[in-house]
């Protein structure tokens, strides 16, 4: 990465190889945690407005589940699609899926602890005044996703960036493969810049994780931009 | 994405070219009907998946690209390589996560073989592990022929010593080799990093320390570190305890029958085959030959596809056994 003026700049990488290692980042990130967001905002309404027995109990599983350690989610989830796991049949280990699995896991906790907060935050005559326009139960809970928007996305962006920079789960269950021709299939961004600095090769782990930066950088400014531009 | 990657392949066919295993004939993976299931058993190998578990070292030398591109040219499928270290790559095996493994524990491998989990055993190729260390060479084992000599004088010392320690083949062999030098170690100079052999050579040059490597990934890696090779191995002349072979073998099908066995096969084959040997003996890095094939030989050394010392039990009955 040198700064000189020089117009041919030699790369120590195929941009192939880059492109697709961030092809499967955003893939296994943007799909696991849209998966999460589905899973997590009901759950996040339910235990925000519903006392239910136990109800302290599921917020501290949510709340530990923000800052549980992905080596250990990796693990498990290792544990249950190996052959010898009870998913084993489905061929899950060592692919793209698999790592979303273990993402999946990871964001959720931290997509519903930052939505509870948020429709929690949505004023009661709101919702009231929902109800008495003789709203059902979803439009009331459509209402305070309205509402709740920029809180939400705060939270689906934390969930974002804990899926997206977390090395020790998708390492252990996909594997960090890429194919002879340098095509990624479960290598990510994450586990690549591992695998570059296990080489010493570290231009190209920098470059990499400018690369995850940026992207992070994109994806927050994007969600501000879309926030500041539907407040009227 | 991946899943139309695969698609793809599998839309193009691959020819029907499972079930030749070791036998690398006029395959091509161009052209084939696409369809090839009609002999009921998954004819076309298109769109299957073979799962390598192997080393940091055949992996971080970049032979495994060459060797997995080759063998994708021929066969159509290409290879998911794992590099896990020797350990944990038959312990992925042994859990049916993958189907064949590439490793350099003789002593593992006997083990995974005769707890009855890896079978077709193949010599496969050799290099050497080296001793490097600071160029100051704190223990003065420069140019030692007698690699237990060196690693006394390292613990004598009590110079820094970084081990993988993580149960790898590179790890496995330095351990004979302390054991065979009559040295326990352990101490403040005595790290063990856990991690593979790149991430260990970083850490030993970092910190100014020896540790034992094999000479593929020392070369790979000598532009970015500050160490140097003291005893060499038996590639240039070195001691035979530094020997490093490596060996290819197939996840047992009877016992995991999920395992692509098949595949496994074309890829031993493969890679045992001239073609696949010629492959390794021309990869170099800096113009150094790294990895010296092994598989090729008129003597069929019988010894590779059981574990060492093997005996088979009296009274099985071992029809070609009529002696």
């Amino acid at each position: 990465m040198g700064l000189e003026a020089v117009p041919v700049v030699e790369l120590p990488f195929e941009s192939n190889y880059i492109t697709s290692i961030v092809r499967v980042s955003l893939y296994v990130s943007l799909t696991a945690v849209a998966l999460s967001t589905l899973f997590s905002l009901p759950v996040a309404m339910f235990v925000g407005f519903k006392r239910f027995p136990g109800k302290e109990l599921v917020t501290a599983v949510i709340n530990t589940g923000m800052g549980f350690p992905s080596v250990v989610v990796g693990l498990v989830v290792l544990f249950a699609v190996s052959n010898q796991g009870p998913l084993g049949s489905l061929d899950l280990v060592f692919t793209p899926k698999a790592m979303i699995m273990s993402q999946f896991v990871l964001a959720t906790p931290v997509i519903t602890g930052v939505s509870i907060a948020a429709v929690t935050g949505v004023e009661e005559n709101v919702r009231d005044a929902a109800y008495a326009m003789g709203g059902t139960r979803l439009d009331v809970a459509l209402v305070v996703i309205k509402e709740a928007k920029f809180g939400i996305a705060t939270a689906v962006l934390a969930g974002f960036g804990r899926a997206i920079s977390e090395v020790g789960s998708v390492l252990i269950v996909g594997g960090n493969i890429a194919y002879a021709d340098g095509t990624a299939y479960t290598r990510n961004l994450t586990t690549a810049i591992q695998l570059e600095a296990r080489q010493g090769r570290f231009e190209t782990a920098m470059f990499l994780g400018a690369i995850l930066v940026a992207i992070v950088l994109a994806v927050n400014w994007l969600v501000g931009r879309l926030g500041g531009g539907g407040r009227r | 994405m991946t899943i139309q990657r695969r698609e793809l392949l599998a839309m193009m066919g691959g020819g029907a070219a499972a079930g030749l295993a070791g036998c690398t004939g006029l395959l091509s993976s161009v052209g084939g009907n696409g369809d090839g299931s009609d002999n009921g058993s998954g004819g076309s190998i298109a769109g299957e998946e073979l799962v390598l578990t192997t080393t940091t070292s055949t992996y971080d030398t970049g032979l495994l690209d060459e060797v997995n591109a080759a063998f994708e040219e021929r066969f159509g499928t290409p290879v998911q390589a794992i590099s896990q270290g020797t350990g944990e790559a038959l312990e992925t095996a042994r859990n049916g996560d993958s189907d064949v493994v590439m490793v350099h524990a003789r002593s593992q491998e006997d083990e995974f073989m005769q707890e009855g989990y890896g079978i077709n055993r193949r010599d496969l190729m050799f290099n050497d592990f080296v001793i490097v260390g600071p160029e100051e060479d704190p223990a003065g084992i420069e140019d030692s022929a007698d690699a237990l000599a060196a690693f006394r004088a390292i613990a004598e010392r009590e110079s820094l010593f970084v081990s993988r320690g993580d149960n790898s083949g590179t790890h496995t062999a330095e351990r004979r080799i302390w054991e065979a030098a009559g040295v326990e170690p352990g101490g403040e100079w005595y790290l063990e990093t856990g991690q593979g052999m790149g991430d260990t050579l970083n850490q030993a040059s970092q910190q100014g320390a020896y540790t034992l490597a094999d000479r593929g990934t020392f070369i790979s890696q000598r532009e970015e570190i500050e160490l140097v090779i003291l005893v060499q191995g038996p590639v240039e002349g070195g001691p035979k305890i530094l020997a490093n072979p490596y060996g290819v073998l197939a996840v047992n099908p009877a016992v995991h029958e999920n395992v692509n066995y098949q595949l496994a096969m074309s890829y031993i084959g493969f890679l045992t085959s001239p073609d696949g040997q010629q492959v390794i003996e021309n990869y170099e890095l800096d113009g150094e030959q790294l990895f010296f094939p092994q598989a090729l030989s008129k003597d069929p050394n019988f010894g590779q596809y059981v574990p060492e010392g093997w005996q088979s039990d009296d009274g099985q009955a071992n029809g070609t056994n009529g002696a």
